[in-house]
């Protein structure tokens, strides 16, 4: 009997408030003029519609369920005075602004949205320009970022912000973003169990992606372009990365994909191409490979230590100047069933698999991880000769490192 | 000197294997472009048959013709003329016909094939100035290499070894030394020895100009230092220059001596 007097009690109250939901207009003509005015005067789960025009304002605390809903995408100019909207009560939507002139401090990380511990929020058609942070989830869970656009104007990593940052936040979905120019596209810390999906990051001054200590998140579908250093997955468990594509991440210190310290990921039908280094592993162990496809990389996979039990199955490897580097003699990882463009050998029984093994690491990558200095012998005749002649008879890279059955046609 | 060079020039042009030296530049040129039409990858292709080829045929050539023509040679050295004319005349001829088949063989299907409207235009520039570089390089030597040997064999052999020597034993010699030398910074040491090697300072030069230079990493960003200022674009040119210059000088030194 208790009980139904607490449920009719509820249900009263959400019916009177979703009743008493009302829209409060703010513009210039409005009988509320700011923003922050609106907050105060709205009572829970109102609406503030924001007309067109700018709205210079900044520190704008939500602490009730509201939706800020802009039309004709209204401006909020911060002045570079300091963090933008701040969020600190579940179940707030942003929806439709234009912000820009987030303030750029040394001290603080002043973000343009910020979340704050709360629940149940959606961030959805903002456009943010001239920015420090972007949006920025503080312990913040089970929420969704979908179809922002974020461009930065970072220039030195030392005073610029992410895009958009997770921060111990849990179940929330990353959606149809588009990030440019600034320090992190998108950057997680200590957050689990996030979807990252269709998002474009590029042009970005370090990191496309970047994950520190997060575990079970999913990557799909997303393209990380022409960033500093391509997407790094650090210090991670059961991440799946799918569907990706790595493109142009070209320059001496960049790769597509930096892995460190990642155990039991999935990495399934990425493309790499035109990276400097496609894949660069480091101390990584039991992650699948398969149905990736590796492109005009000058490393396709880059193998440095510490690396067991991986397997990389049914890869496309095309046209790399080096398919894969390897600096120990130990080979615990299984290479099976991969499409070689530097393949040479034949197919008599005509099953579509090679007769002879192809070996993937050139005389020359082991030398130049012996000796950084050799790569200027890069393309000399010599080197072509001595490469051919260790093809022919390993001696010096691990000769058990290779594709006992590769194919003779690229998979699709 | 001119006529002699214009006679040599013109019997050159009008022999078989200029024209075979220029279709097959010309055939390589126009199919790698039909297979792939991206003129920067293409500029790479044909670095790596450049380096390798250009000296190779500049070499052979240079021997052969020089003995082929002895008897012309002895009948022109009964005539008043200078010796020196006379040589640098027919020394120019070879060089400058060879030159001609590959400016003309590379040139064409990459100005068909839009040159002119491409970034690639300079890279492809420099690839033809190495490669006019290293054709007059190769025939300078092999001229000195004929001349101070009567013995066709002997003048052959001594060609092709040098010409393994620059292309492929020096690169080994090179990689032996870093290795050896591995605990210690062999930054200037590397360019040193890629300077004294016309065919490794040809690579070089090109390999910088293109995007796979952000392969070279670390070394390469200190050779792009170097390089990649205008003084150290002058100094690489002067240095081939030196490289054309002093067999040339060697080869009039010695032909003025030389007793036929």
């Amino acid at each position: 009997m208790k009980y139904t007097y607490h449920i009719f009690t509820f249900i009263f109250l959400l019916i009177g408030s979703l009743l008493w939901s009302r829209t409060v207009e703010i513009c210039k003509s409005c009988a509320v003029k700011t923003i922050k005015e609106g907050v105060a005067q709205a009572f829970d789960f109102d609406t503030l519609l924001i007309k067109k025009g700018t709205y210079k304002e900044f520190n704008i605390r939500v602490d009730k369920p509201l939706v800020l809903l802009g039309e004709d995408y209204p401006v909020i100019d911060g002045e570079d005075k300091g963090e933008i909207i701040t969020i600190v009560s579940d179940g707030v939507t942003i929806d439709g602004l234009f912000i820009i002139n987030v303030g750029t401090s040394y001290t603080a990380d002043y973000a343009a949205i910020r979340v704050v511990e709360s629940e149940n929020f959606l961030i959805q058609n903002v456009v943010l320009e001239k920015l420090f942070f972007g949006i920025y989830l503080e312990k913040s869970n089970n929420g969704r970022v979908y179809h922002n656009k974020i461009i930065g104007d970072a220039i030195d990593e030392y005073n610029s912000g992410n895009g958009i940052q997770l921060w111990y936040s849990k179940n929330v979905t990353v959606e149809r973003n588009i990030v440019q120019h600034v320090r992190d596209g998108i950057y997680l810390e200590f957050s689990d169990n996030i979807t990252i999906y269709n998002n474009t990051s590029s042009n970005n001054l370090r990191y496309g992606l970047h994950f520190m200590f997060s575990n079970d998140d999913v990557y799909t579908d997303n393209v990380f372009e022409n960033n500093g250093a391509g997407v790094a997955v650090m210090f991670s468990k059961k991440i799946k990365m799918r569907g990706n594509s790595f493109k142009k991440n070209w320059g001496t210190a960049s790769f597509g994909m930096l892995l460190k310290e990642i155990n039991d990921a999935e990495i399934n039908g990425n493309t790499f191409e035109e990276n400097t280094v496609g894949i660069n592993i480091e101390g990584s162990n039991r992650i699948e490979y398969k149905n990736n496809n590796f492109v005009n990389n000058g490393w396709a996979i880059k193998v440095r230590g510490a690396c067991y039990t991986n397997s990389f199955v049914n890869n496309n490897f095309l046209y790399n100047s080096f398919d894969i580097s390897y600096n120990s003699k130990l080979n615990d990882n299984k290479f099976e069933q991969n499409y070689w463009s530097g393949y040479t050998g034949y197919d008599l029984d005509k099953n579509g698999i090679g007769d002879v093994p192809y070996r993937p690491v050139k005389l020359f990558s082991y030398i130049v991880n012996r000796t950084p200095e050799t790569i200027v012998l890069l393309r000399s005749l010599f080197m072509d000769i001595i490469d051919f002649s260790e093809r022919v008879s390993p001696i010096f890279t691990p000769d058990n490192l290779l594709d006992a059955s590769p194919l003779m046609k690229p998979l699709r | 000197m001119f006529k002699i060079l214009k006679y040599s020039f013109y019997d050159l042009i009008r022999s078989r294997w200029s024209y075979v030296y220029f279709l097959f530049y010309l055939a390589l040129g126009f199919v790698l472009l039909f297979l792939n039409n991206d003129l920067s990858k293409a500029v790479i292709t044909f670095m790596n048959v450049i380096i390798v080829l250009v000296p190779l045929i500049g070499t052979i050539f240079g021997v052969m013709y020089f003995y082929n023509s002895k008897e012309f040679t002895e009948l022109l050295l009964a005539q008043p003329l200078k010796r020196s004319s006379i040589f640098l005349g027919q020394y120019l001829g070879v060089a400058g016909s060879l030159t001609l088949s590959l400016v003309l063989g590379l040139g064409i299907p990459f100005v068909l094939y839009g040159l002119f409207r491409s970034e690639a235009i300079w890279n492809f520039s420099l690839l033809l100035v190495t490669g006019t570089f290293l054709t007059l390089i190769f025939t300078a030597l092999s001229f000195n290499i004929a001349l101070s040997n009567e013995n066709k064999i002997m003048g052959f052999g001594y060609a092709v070894l040098l010409w393994l020597f620059l292309a492929v034993i020096y690169d080994g010699l090179f990689l032996l030394s870093l290795i050896i030398f591995e605990e210690y910074p062999l930054d200037s040491f590397s360019l040193a020895t890629t300077m004294f090697n016309p065919i490794d300072l040809s690579r070089t030069l090109i390999l910088l100009k293109l995007d796979i230079s952000a392969l070279l990493g670390y070394t390469g960003a200190v050779f792009k230092q170097f390089f990649g200022t205008n003084l150290g674009l002058i100094i690489a040119i002067g240095v081939l220059l030196l490289w054309a210059v002093l067999p040339i000088f060697h080869l009039v030194y010695r032909s003025r001596k030389k007793d036929f």
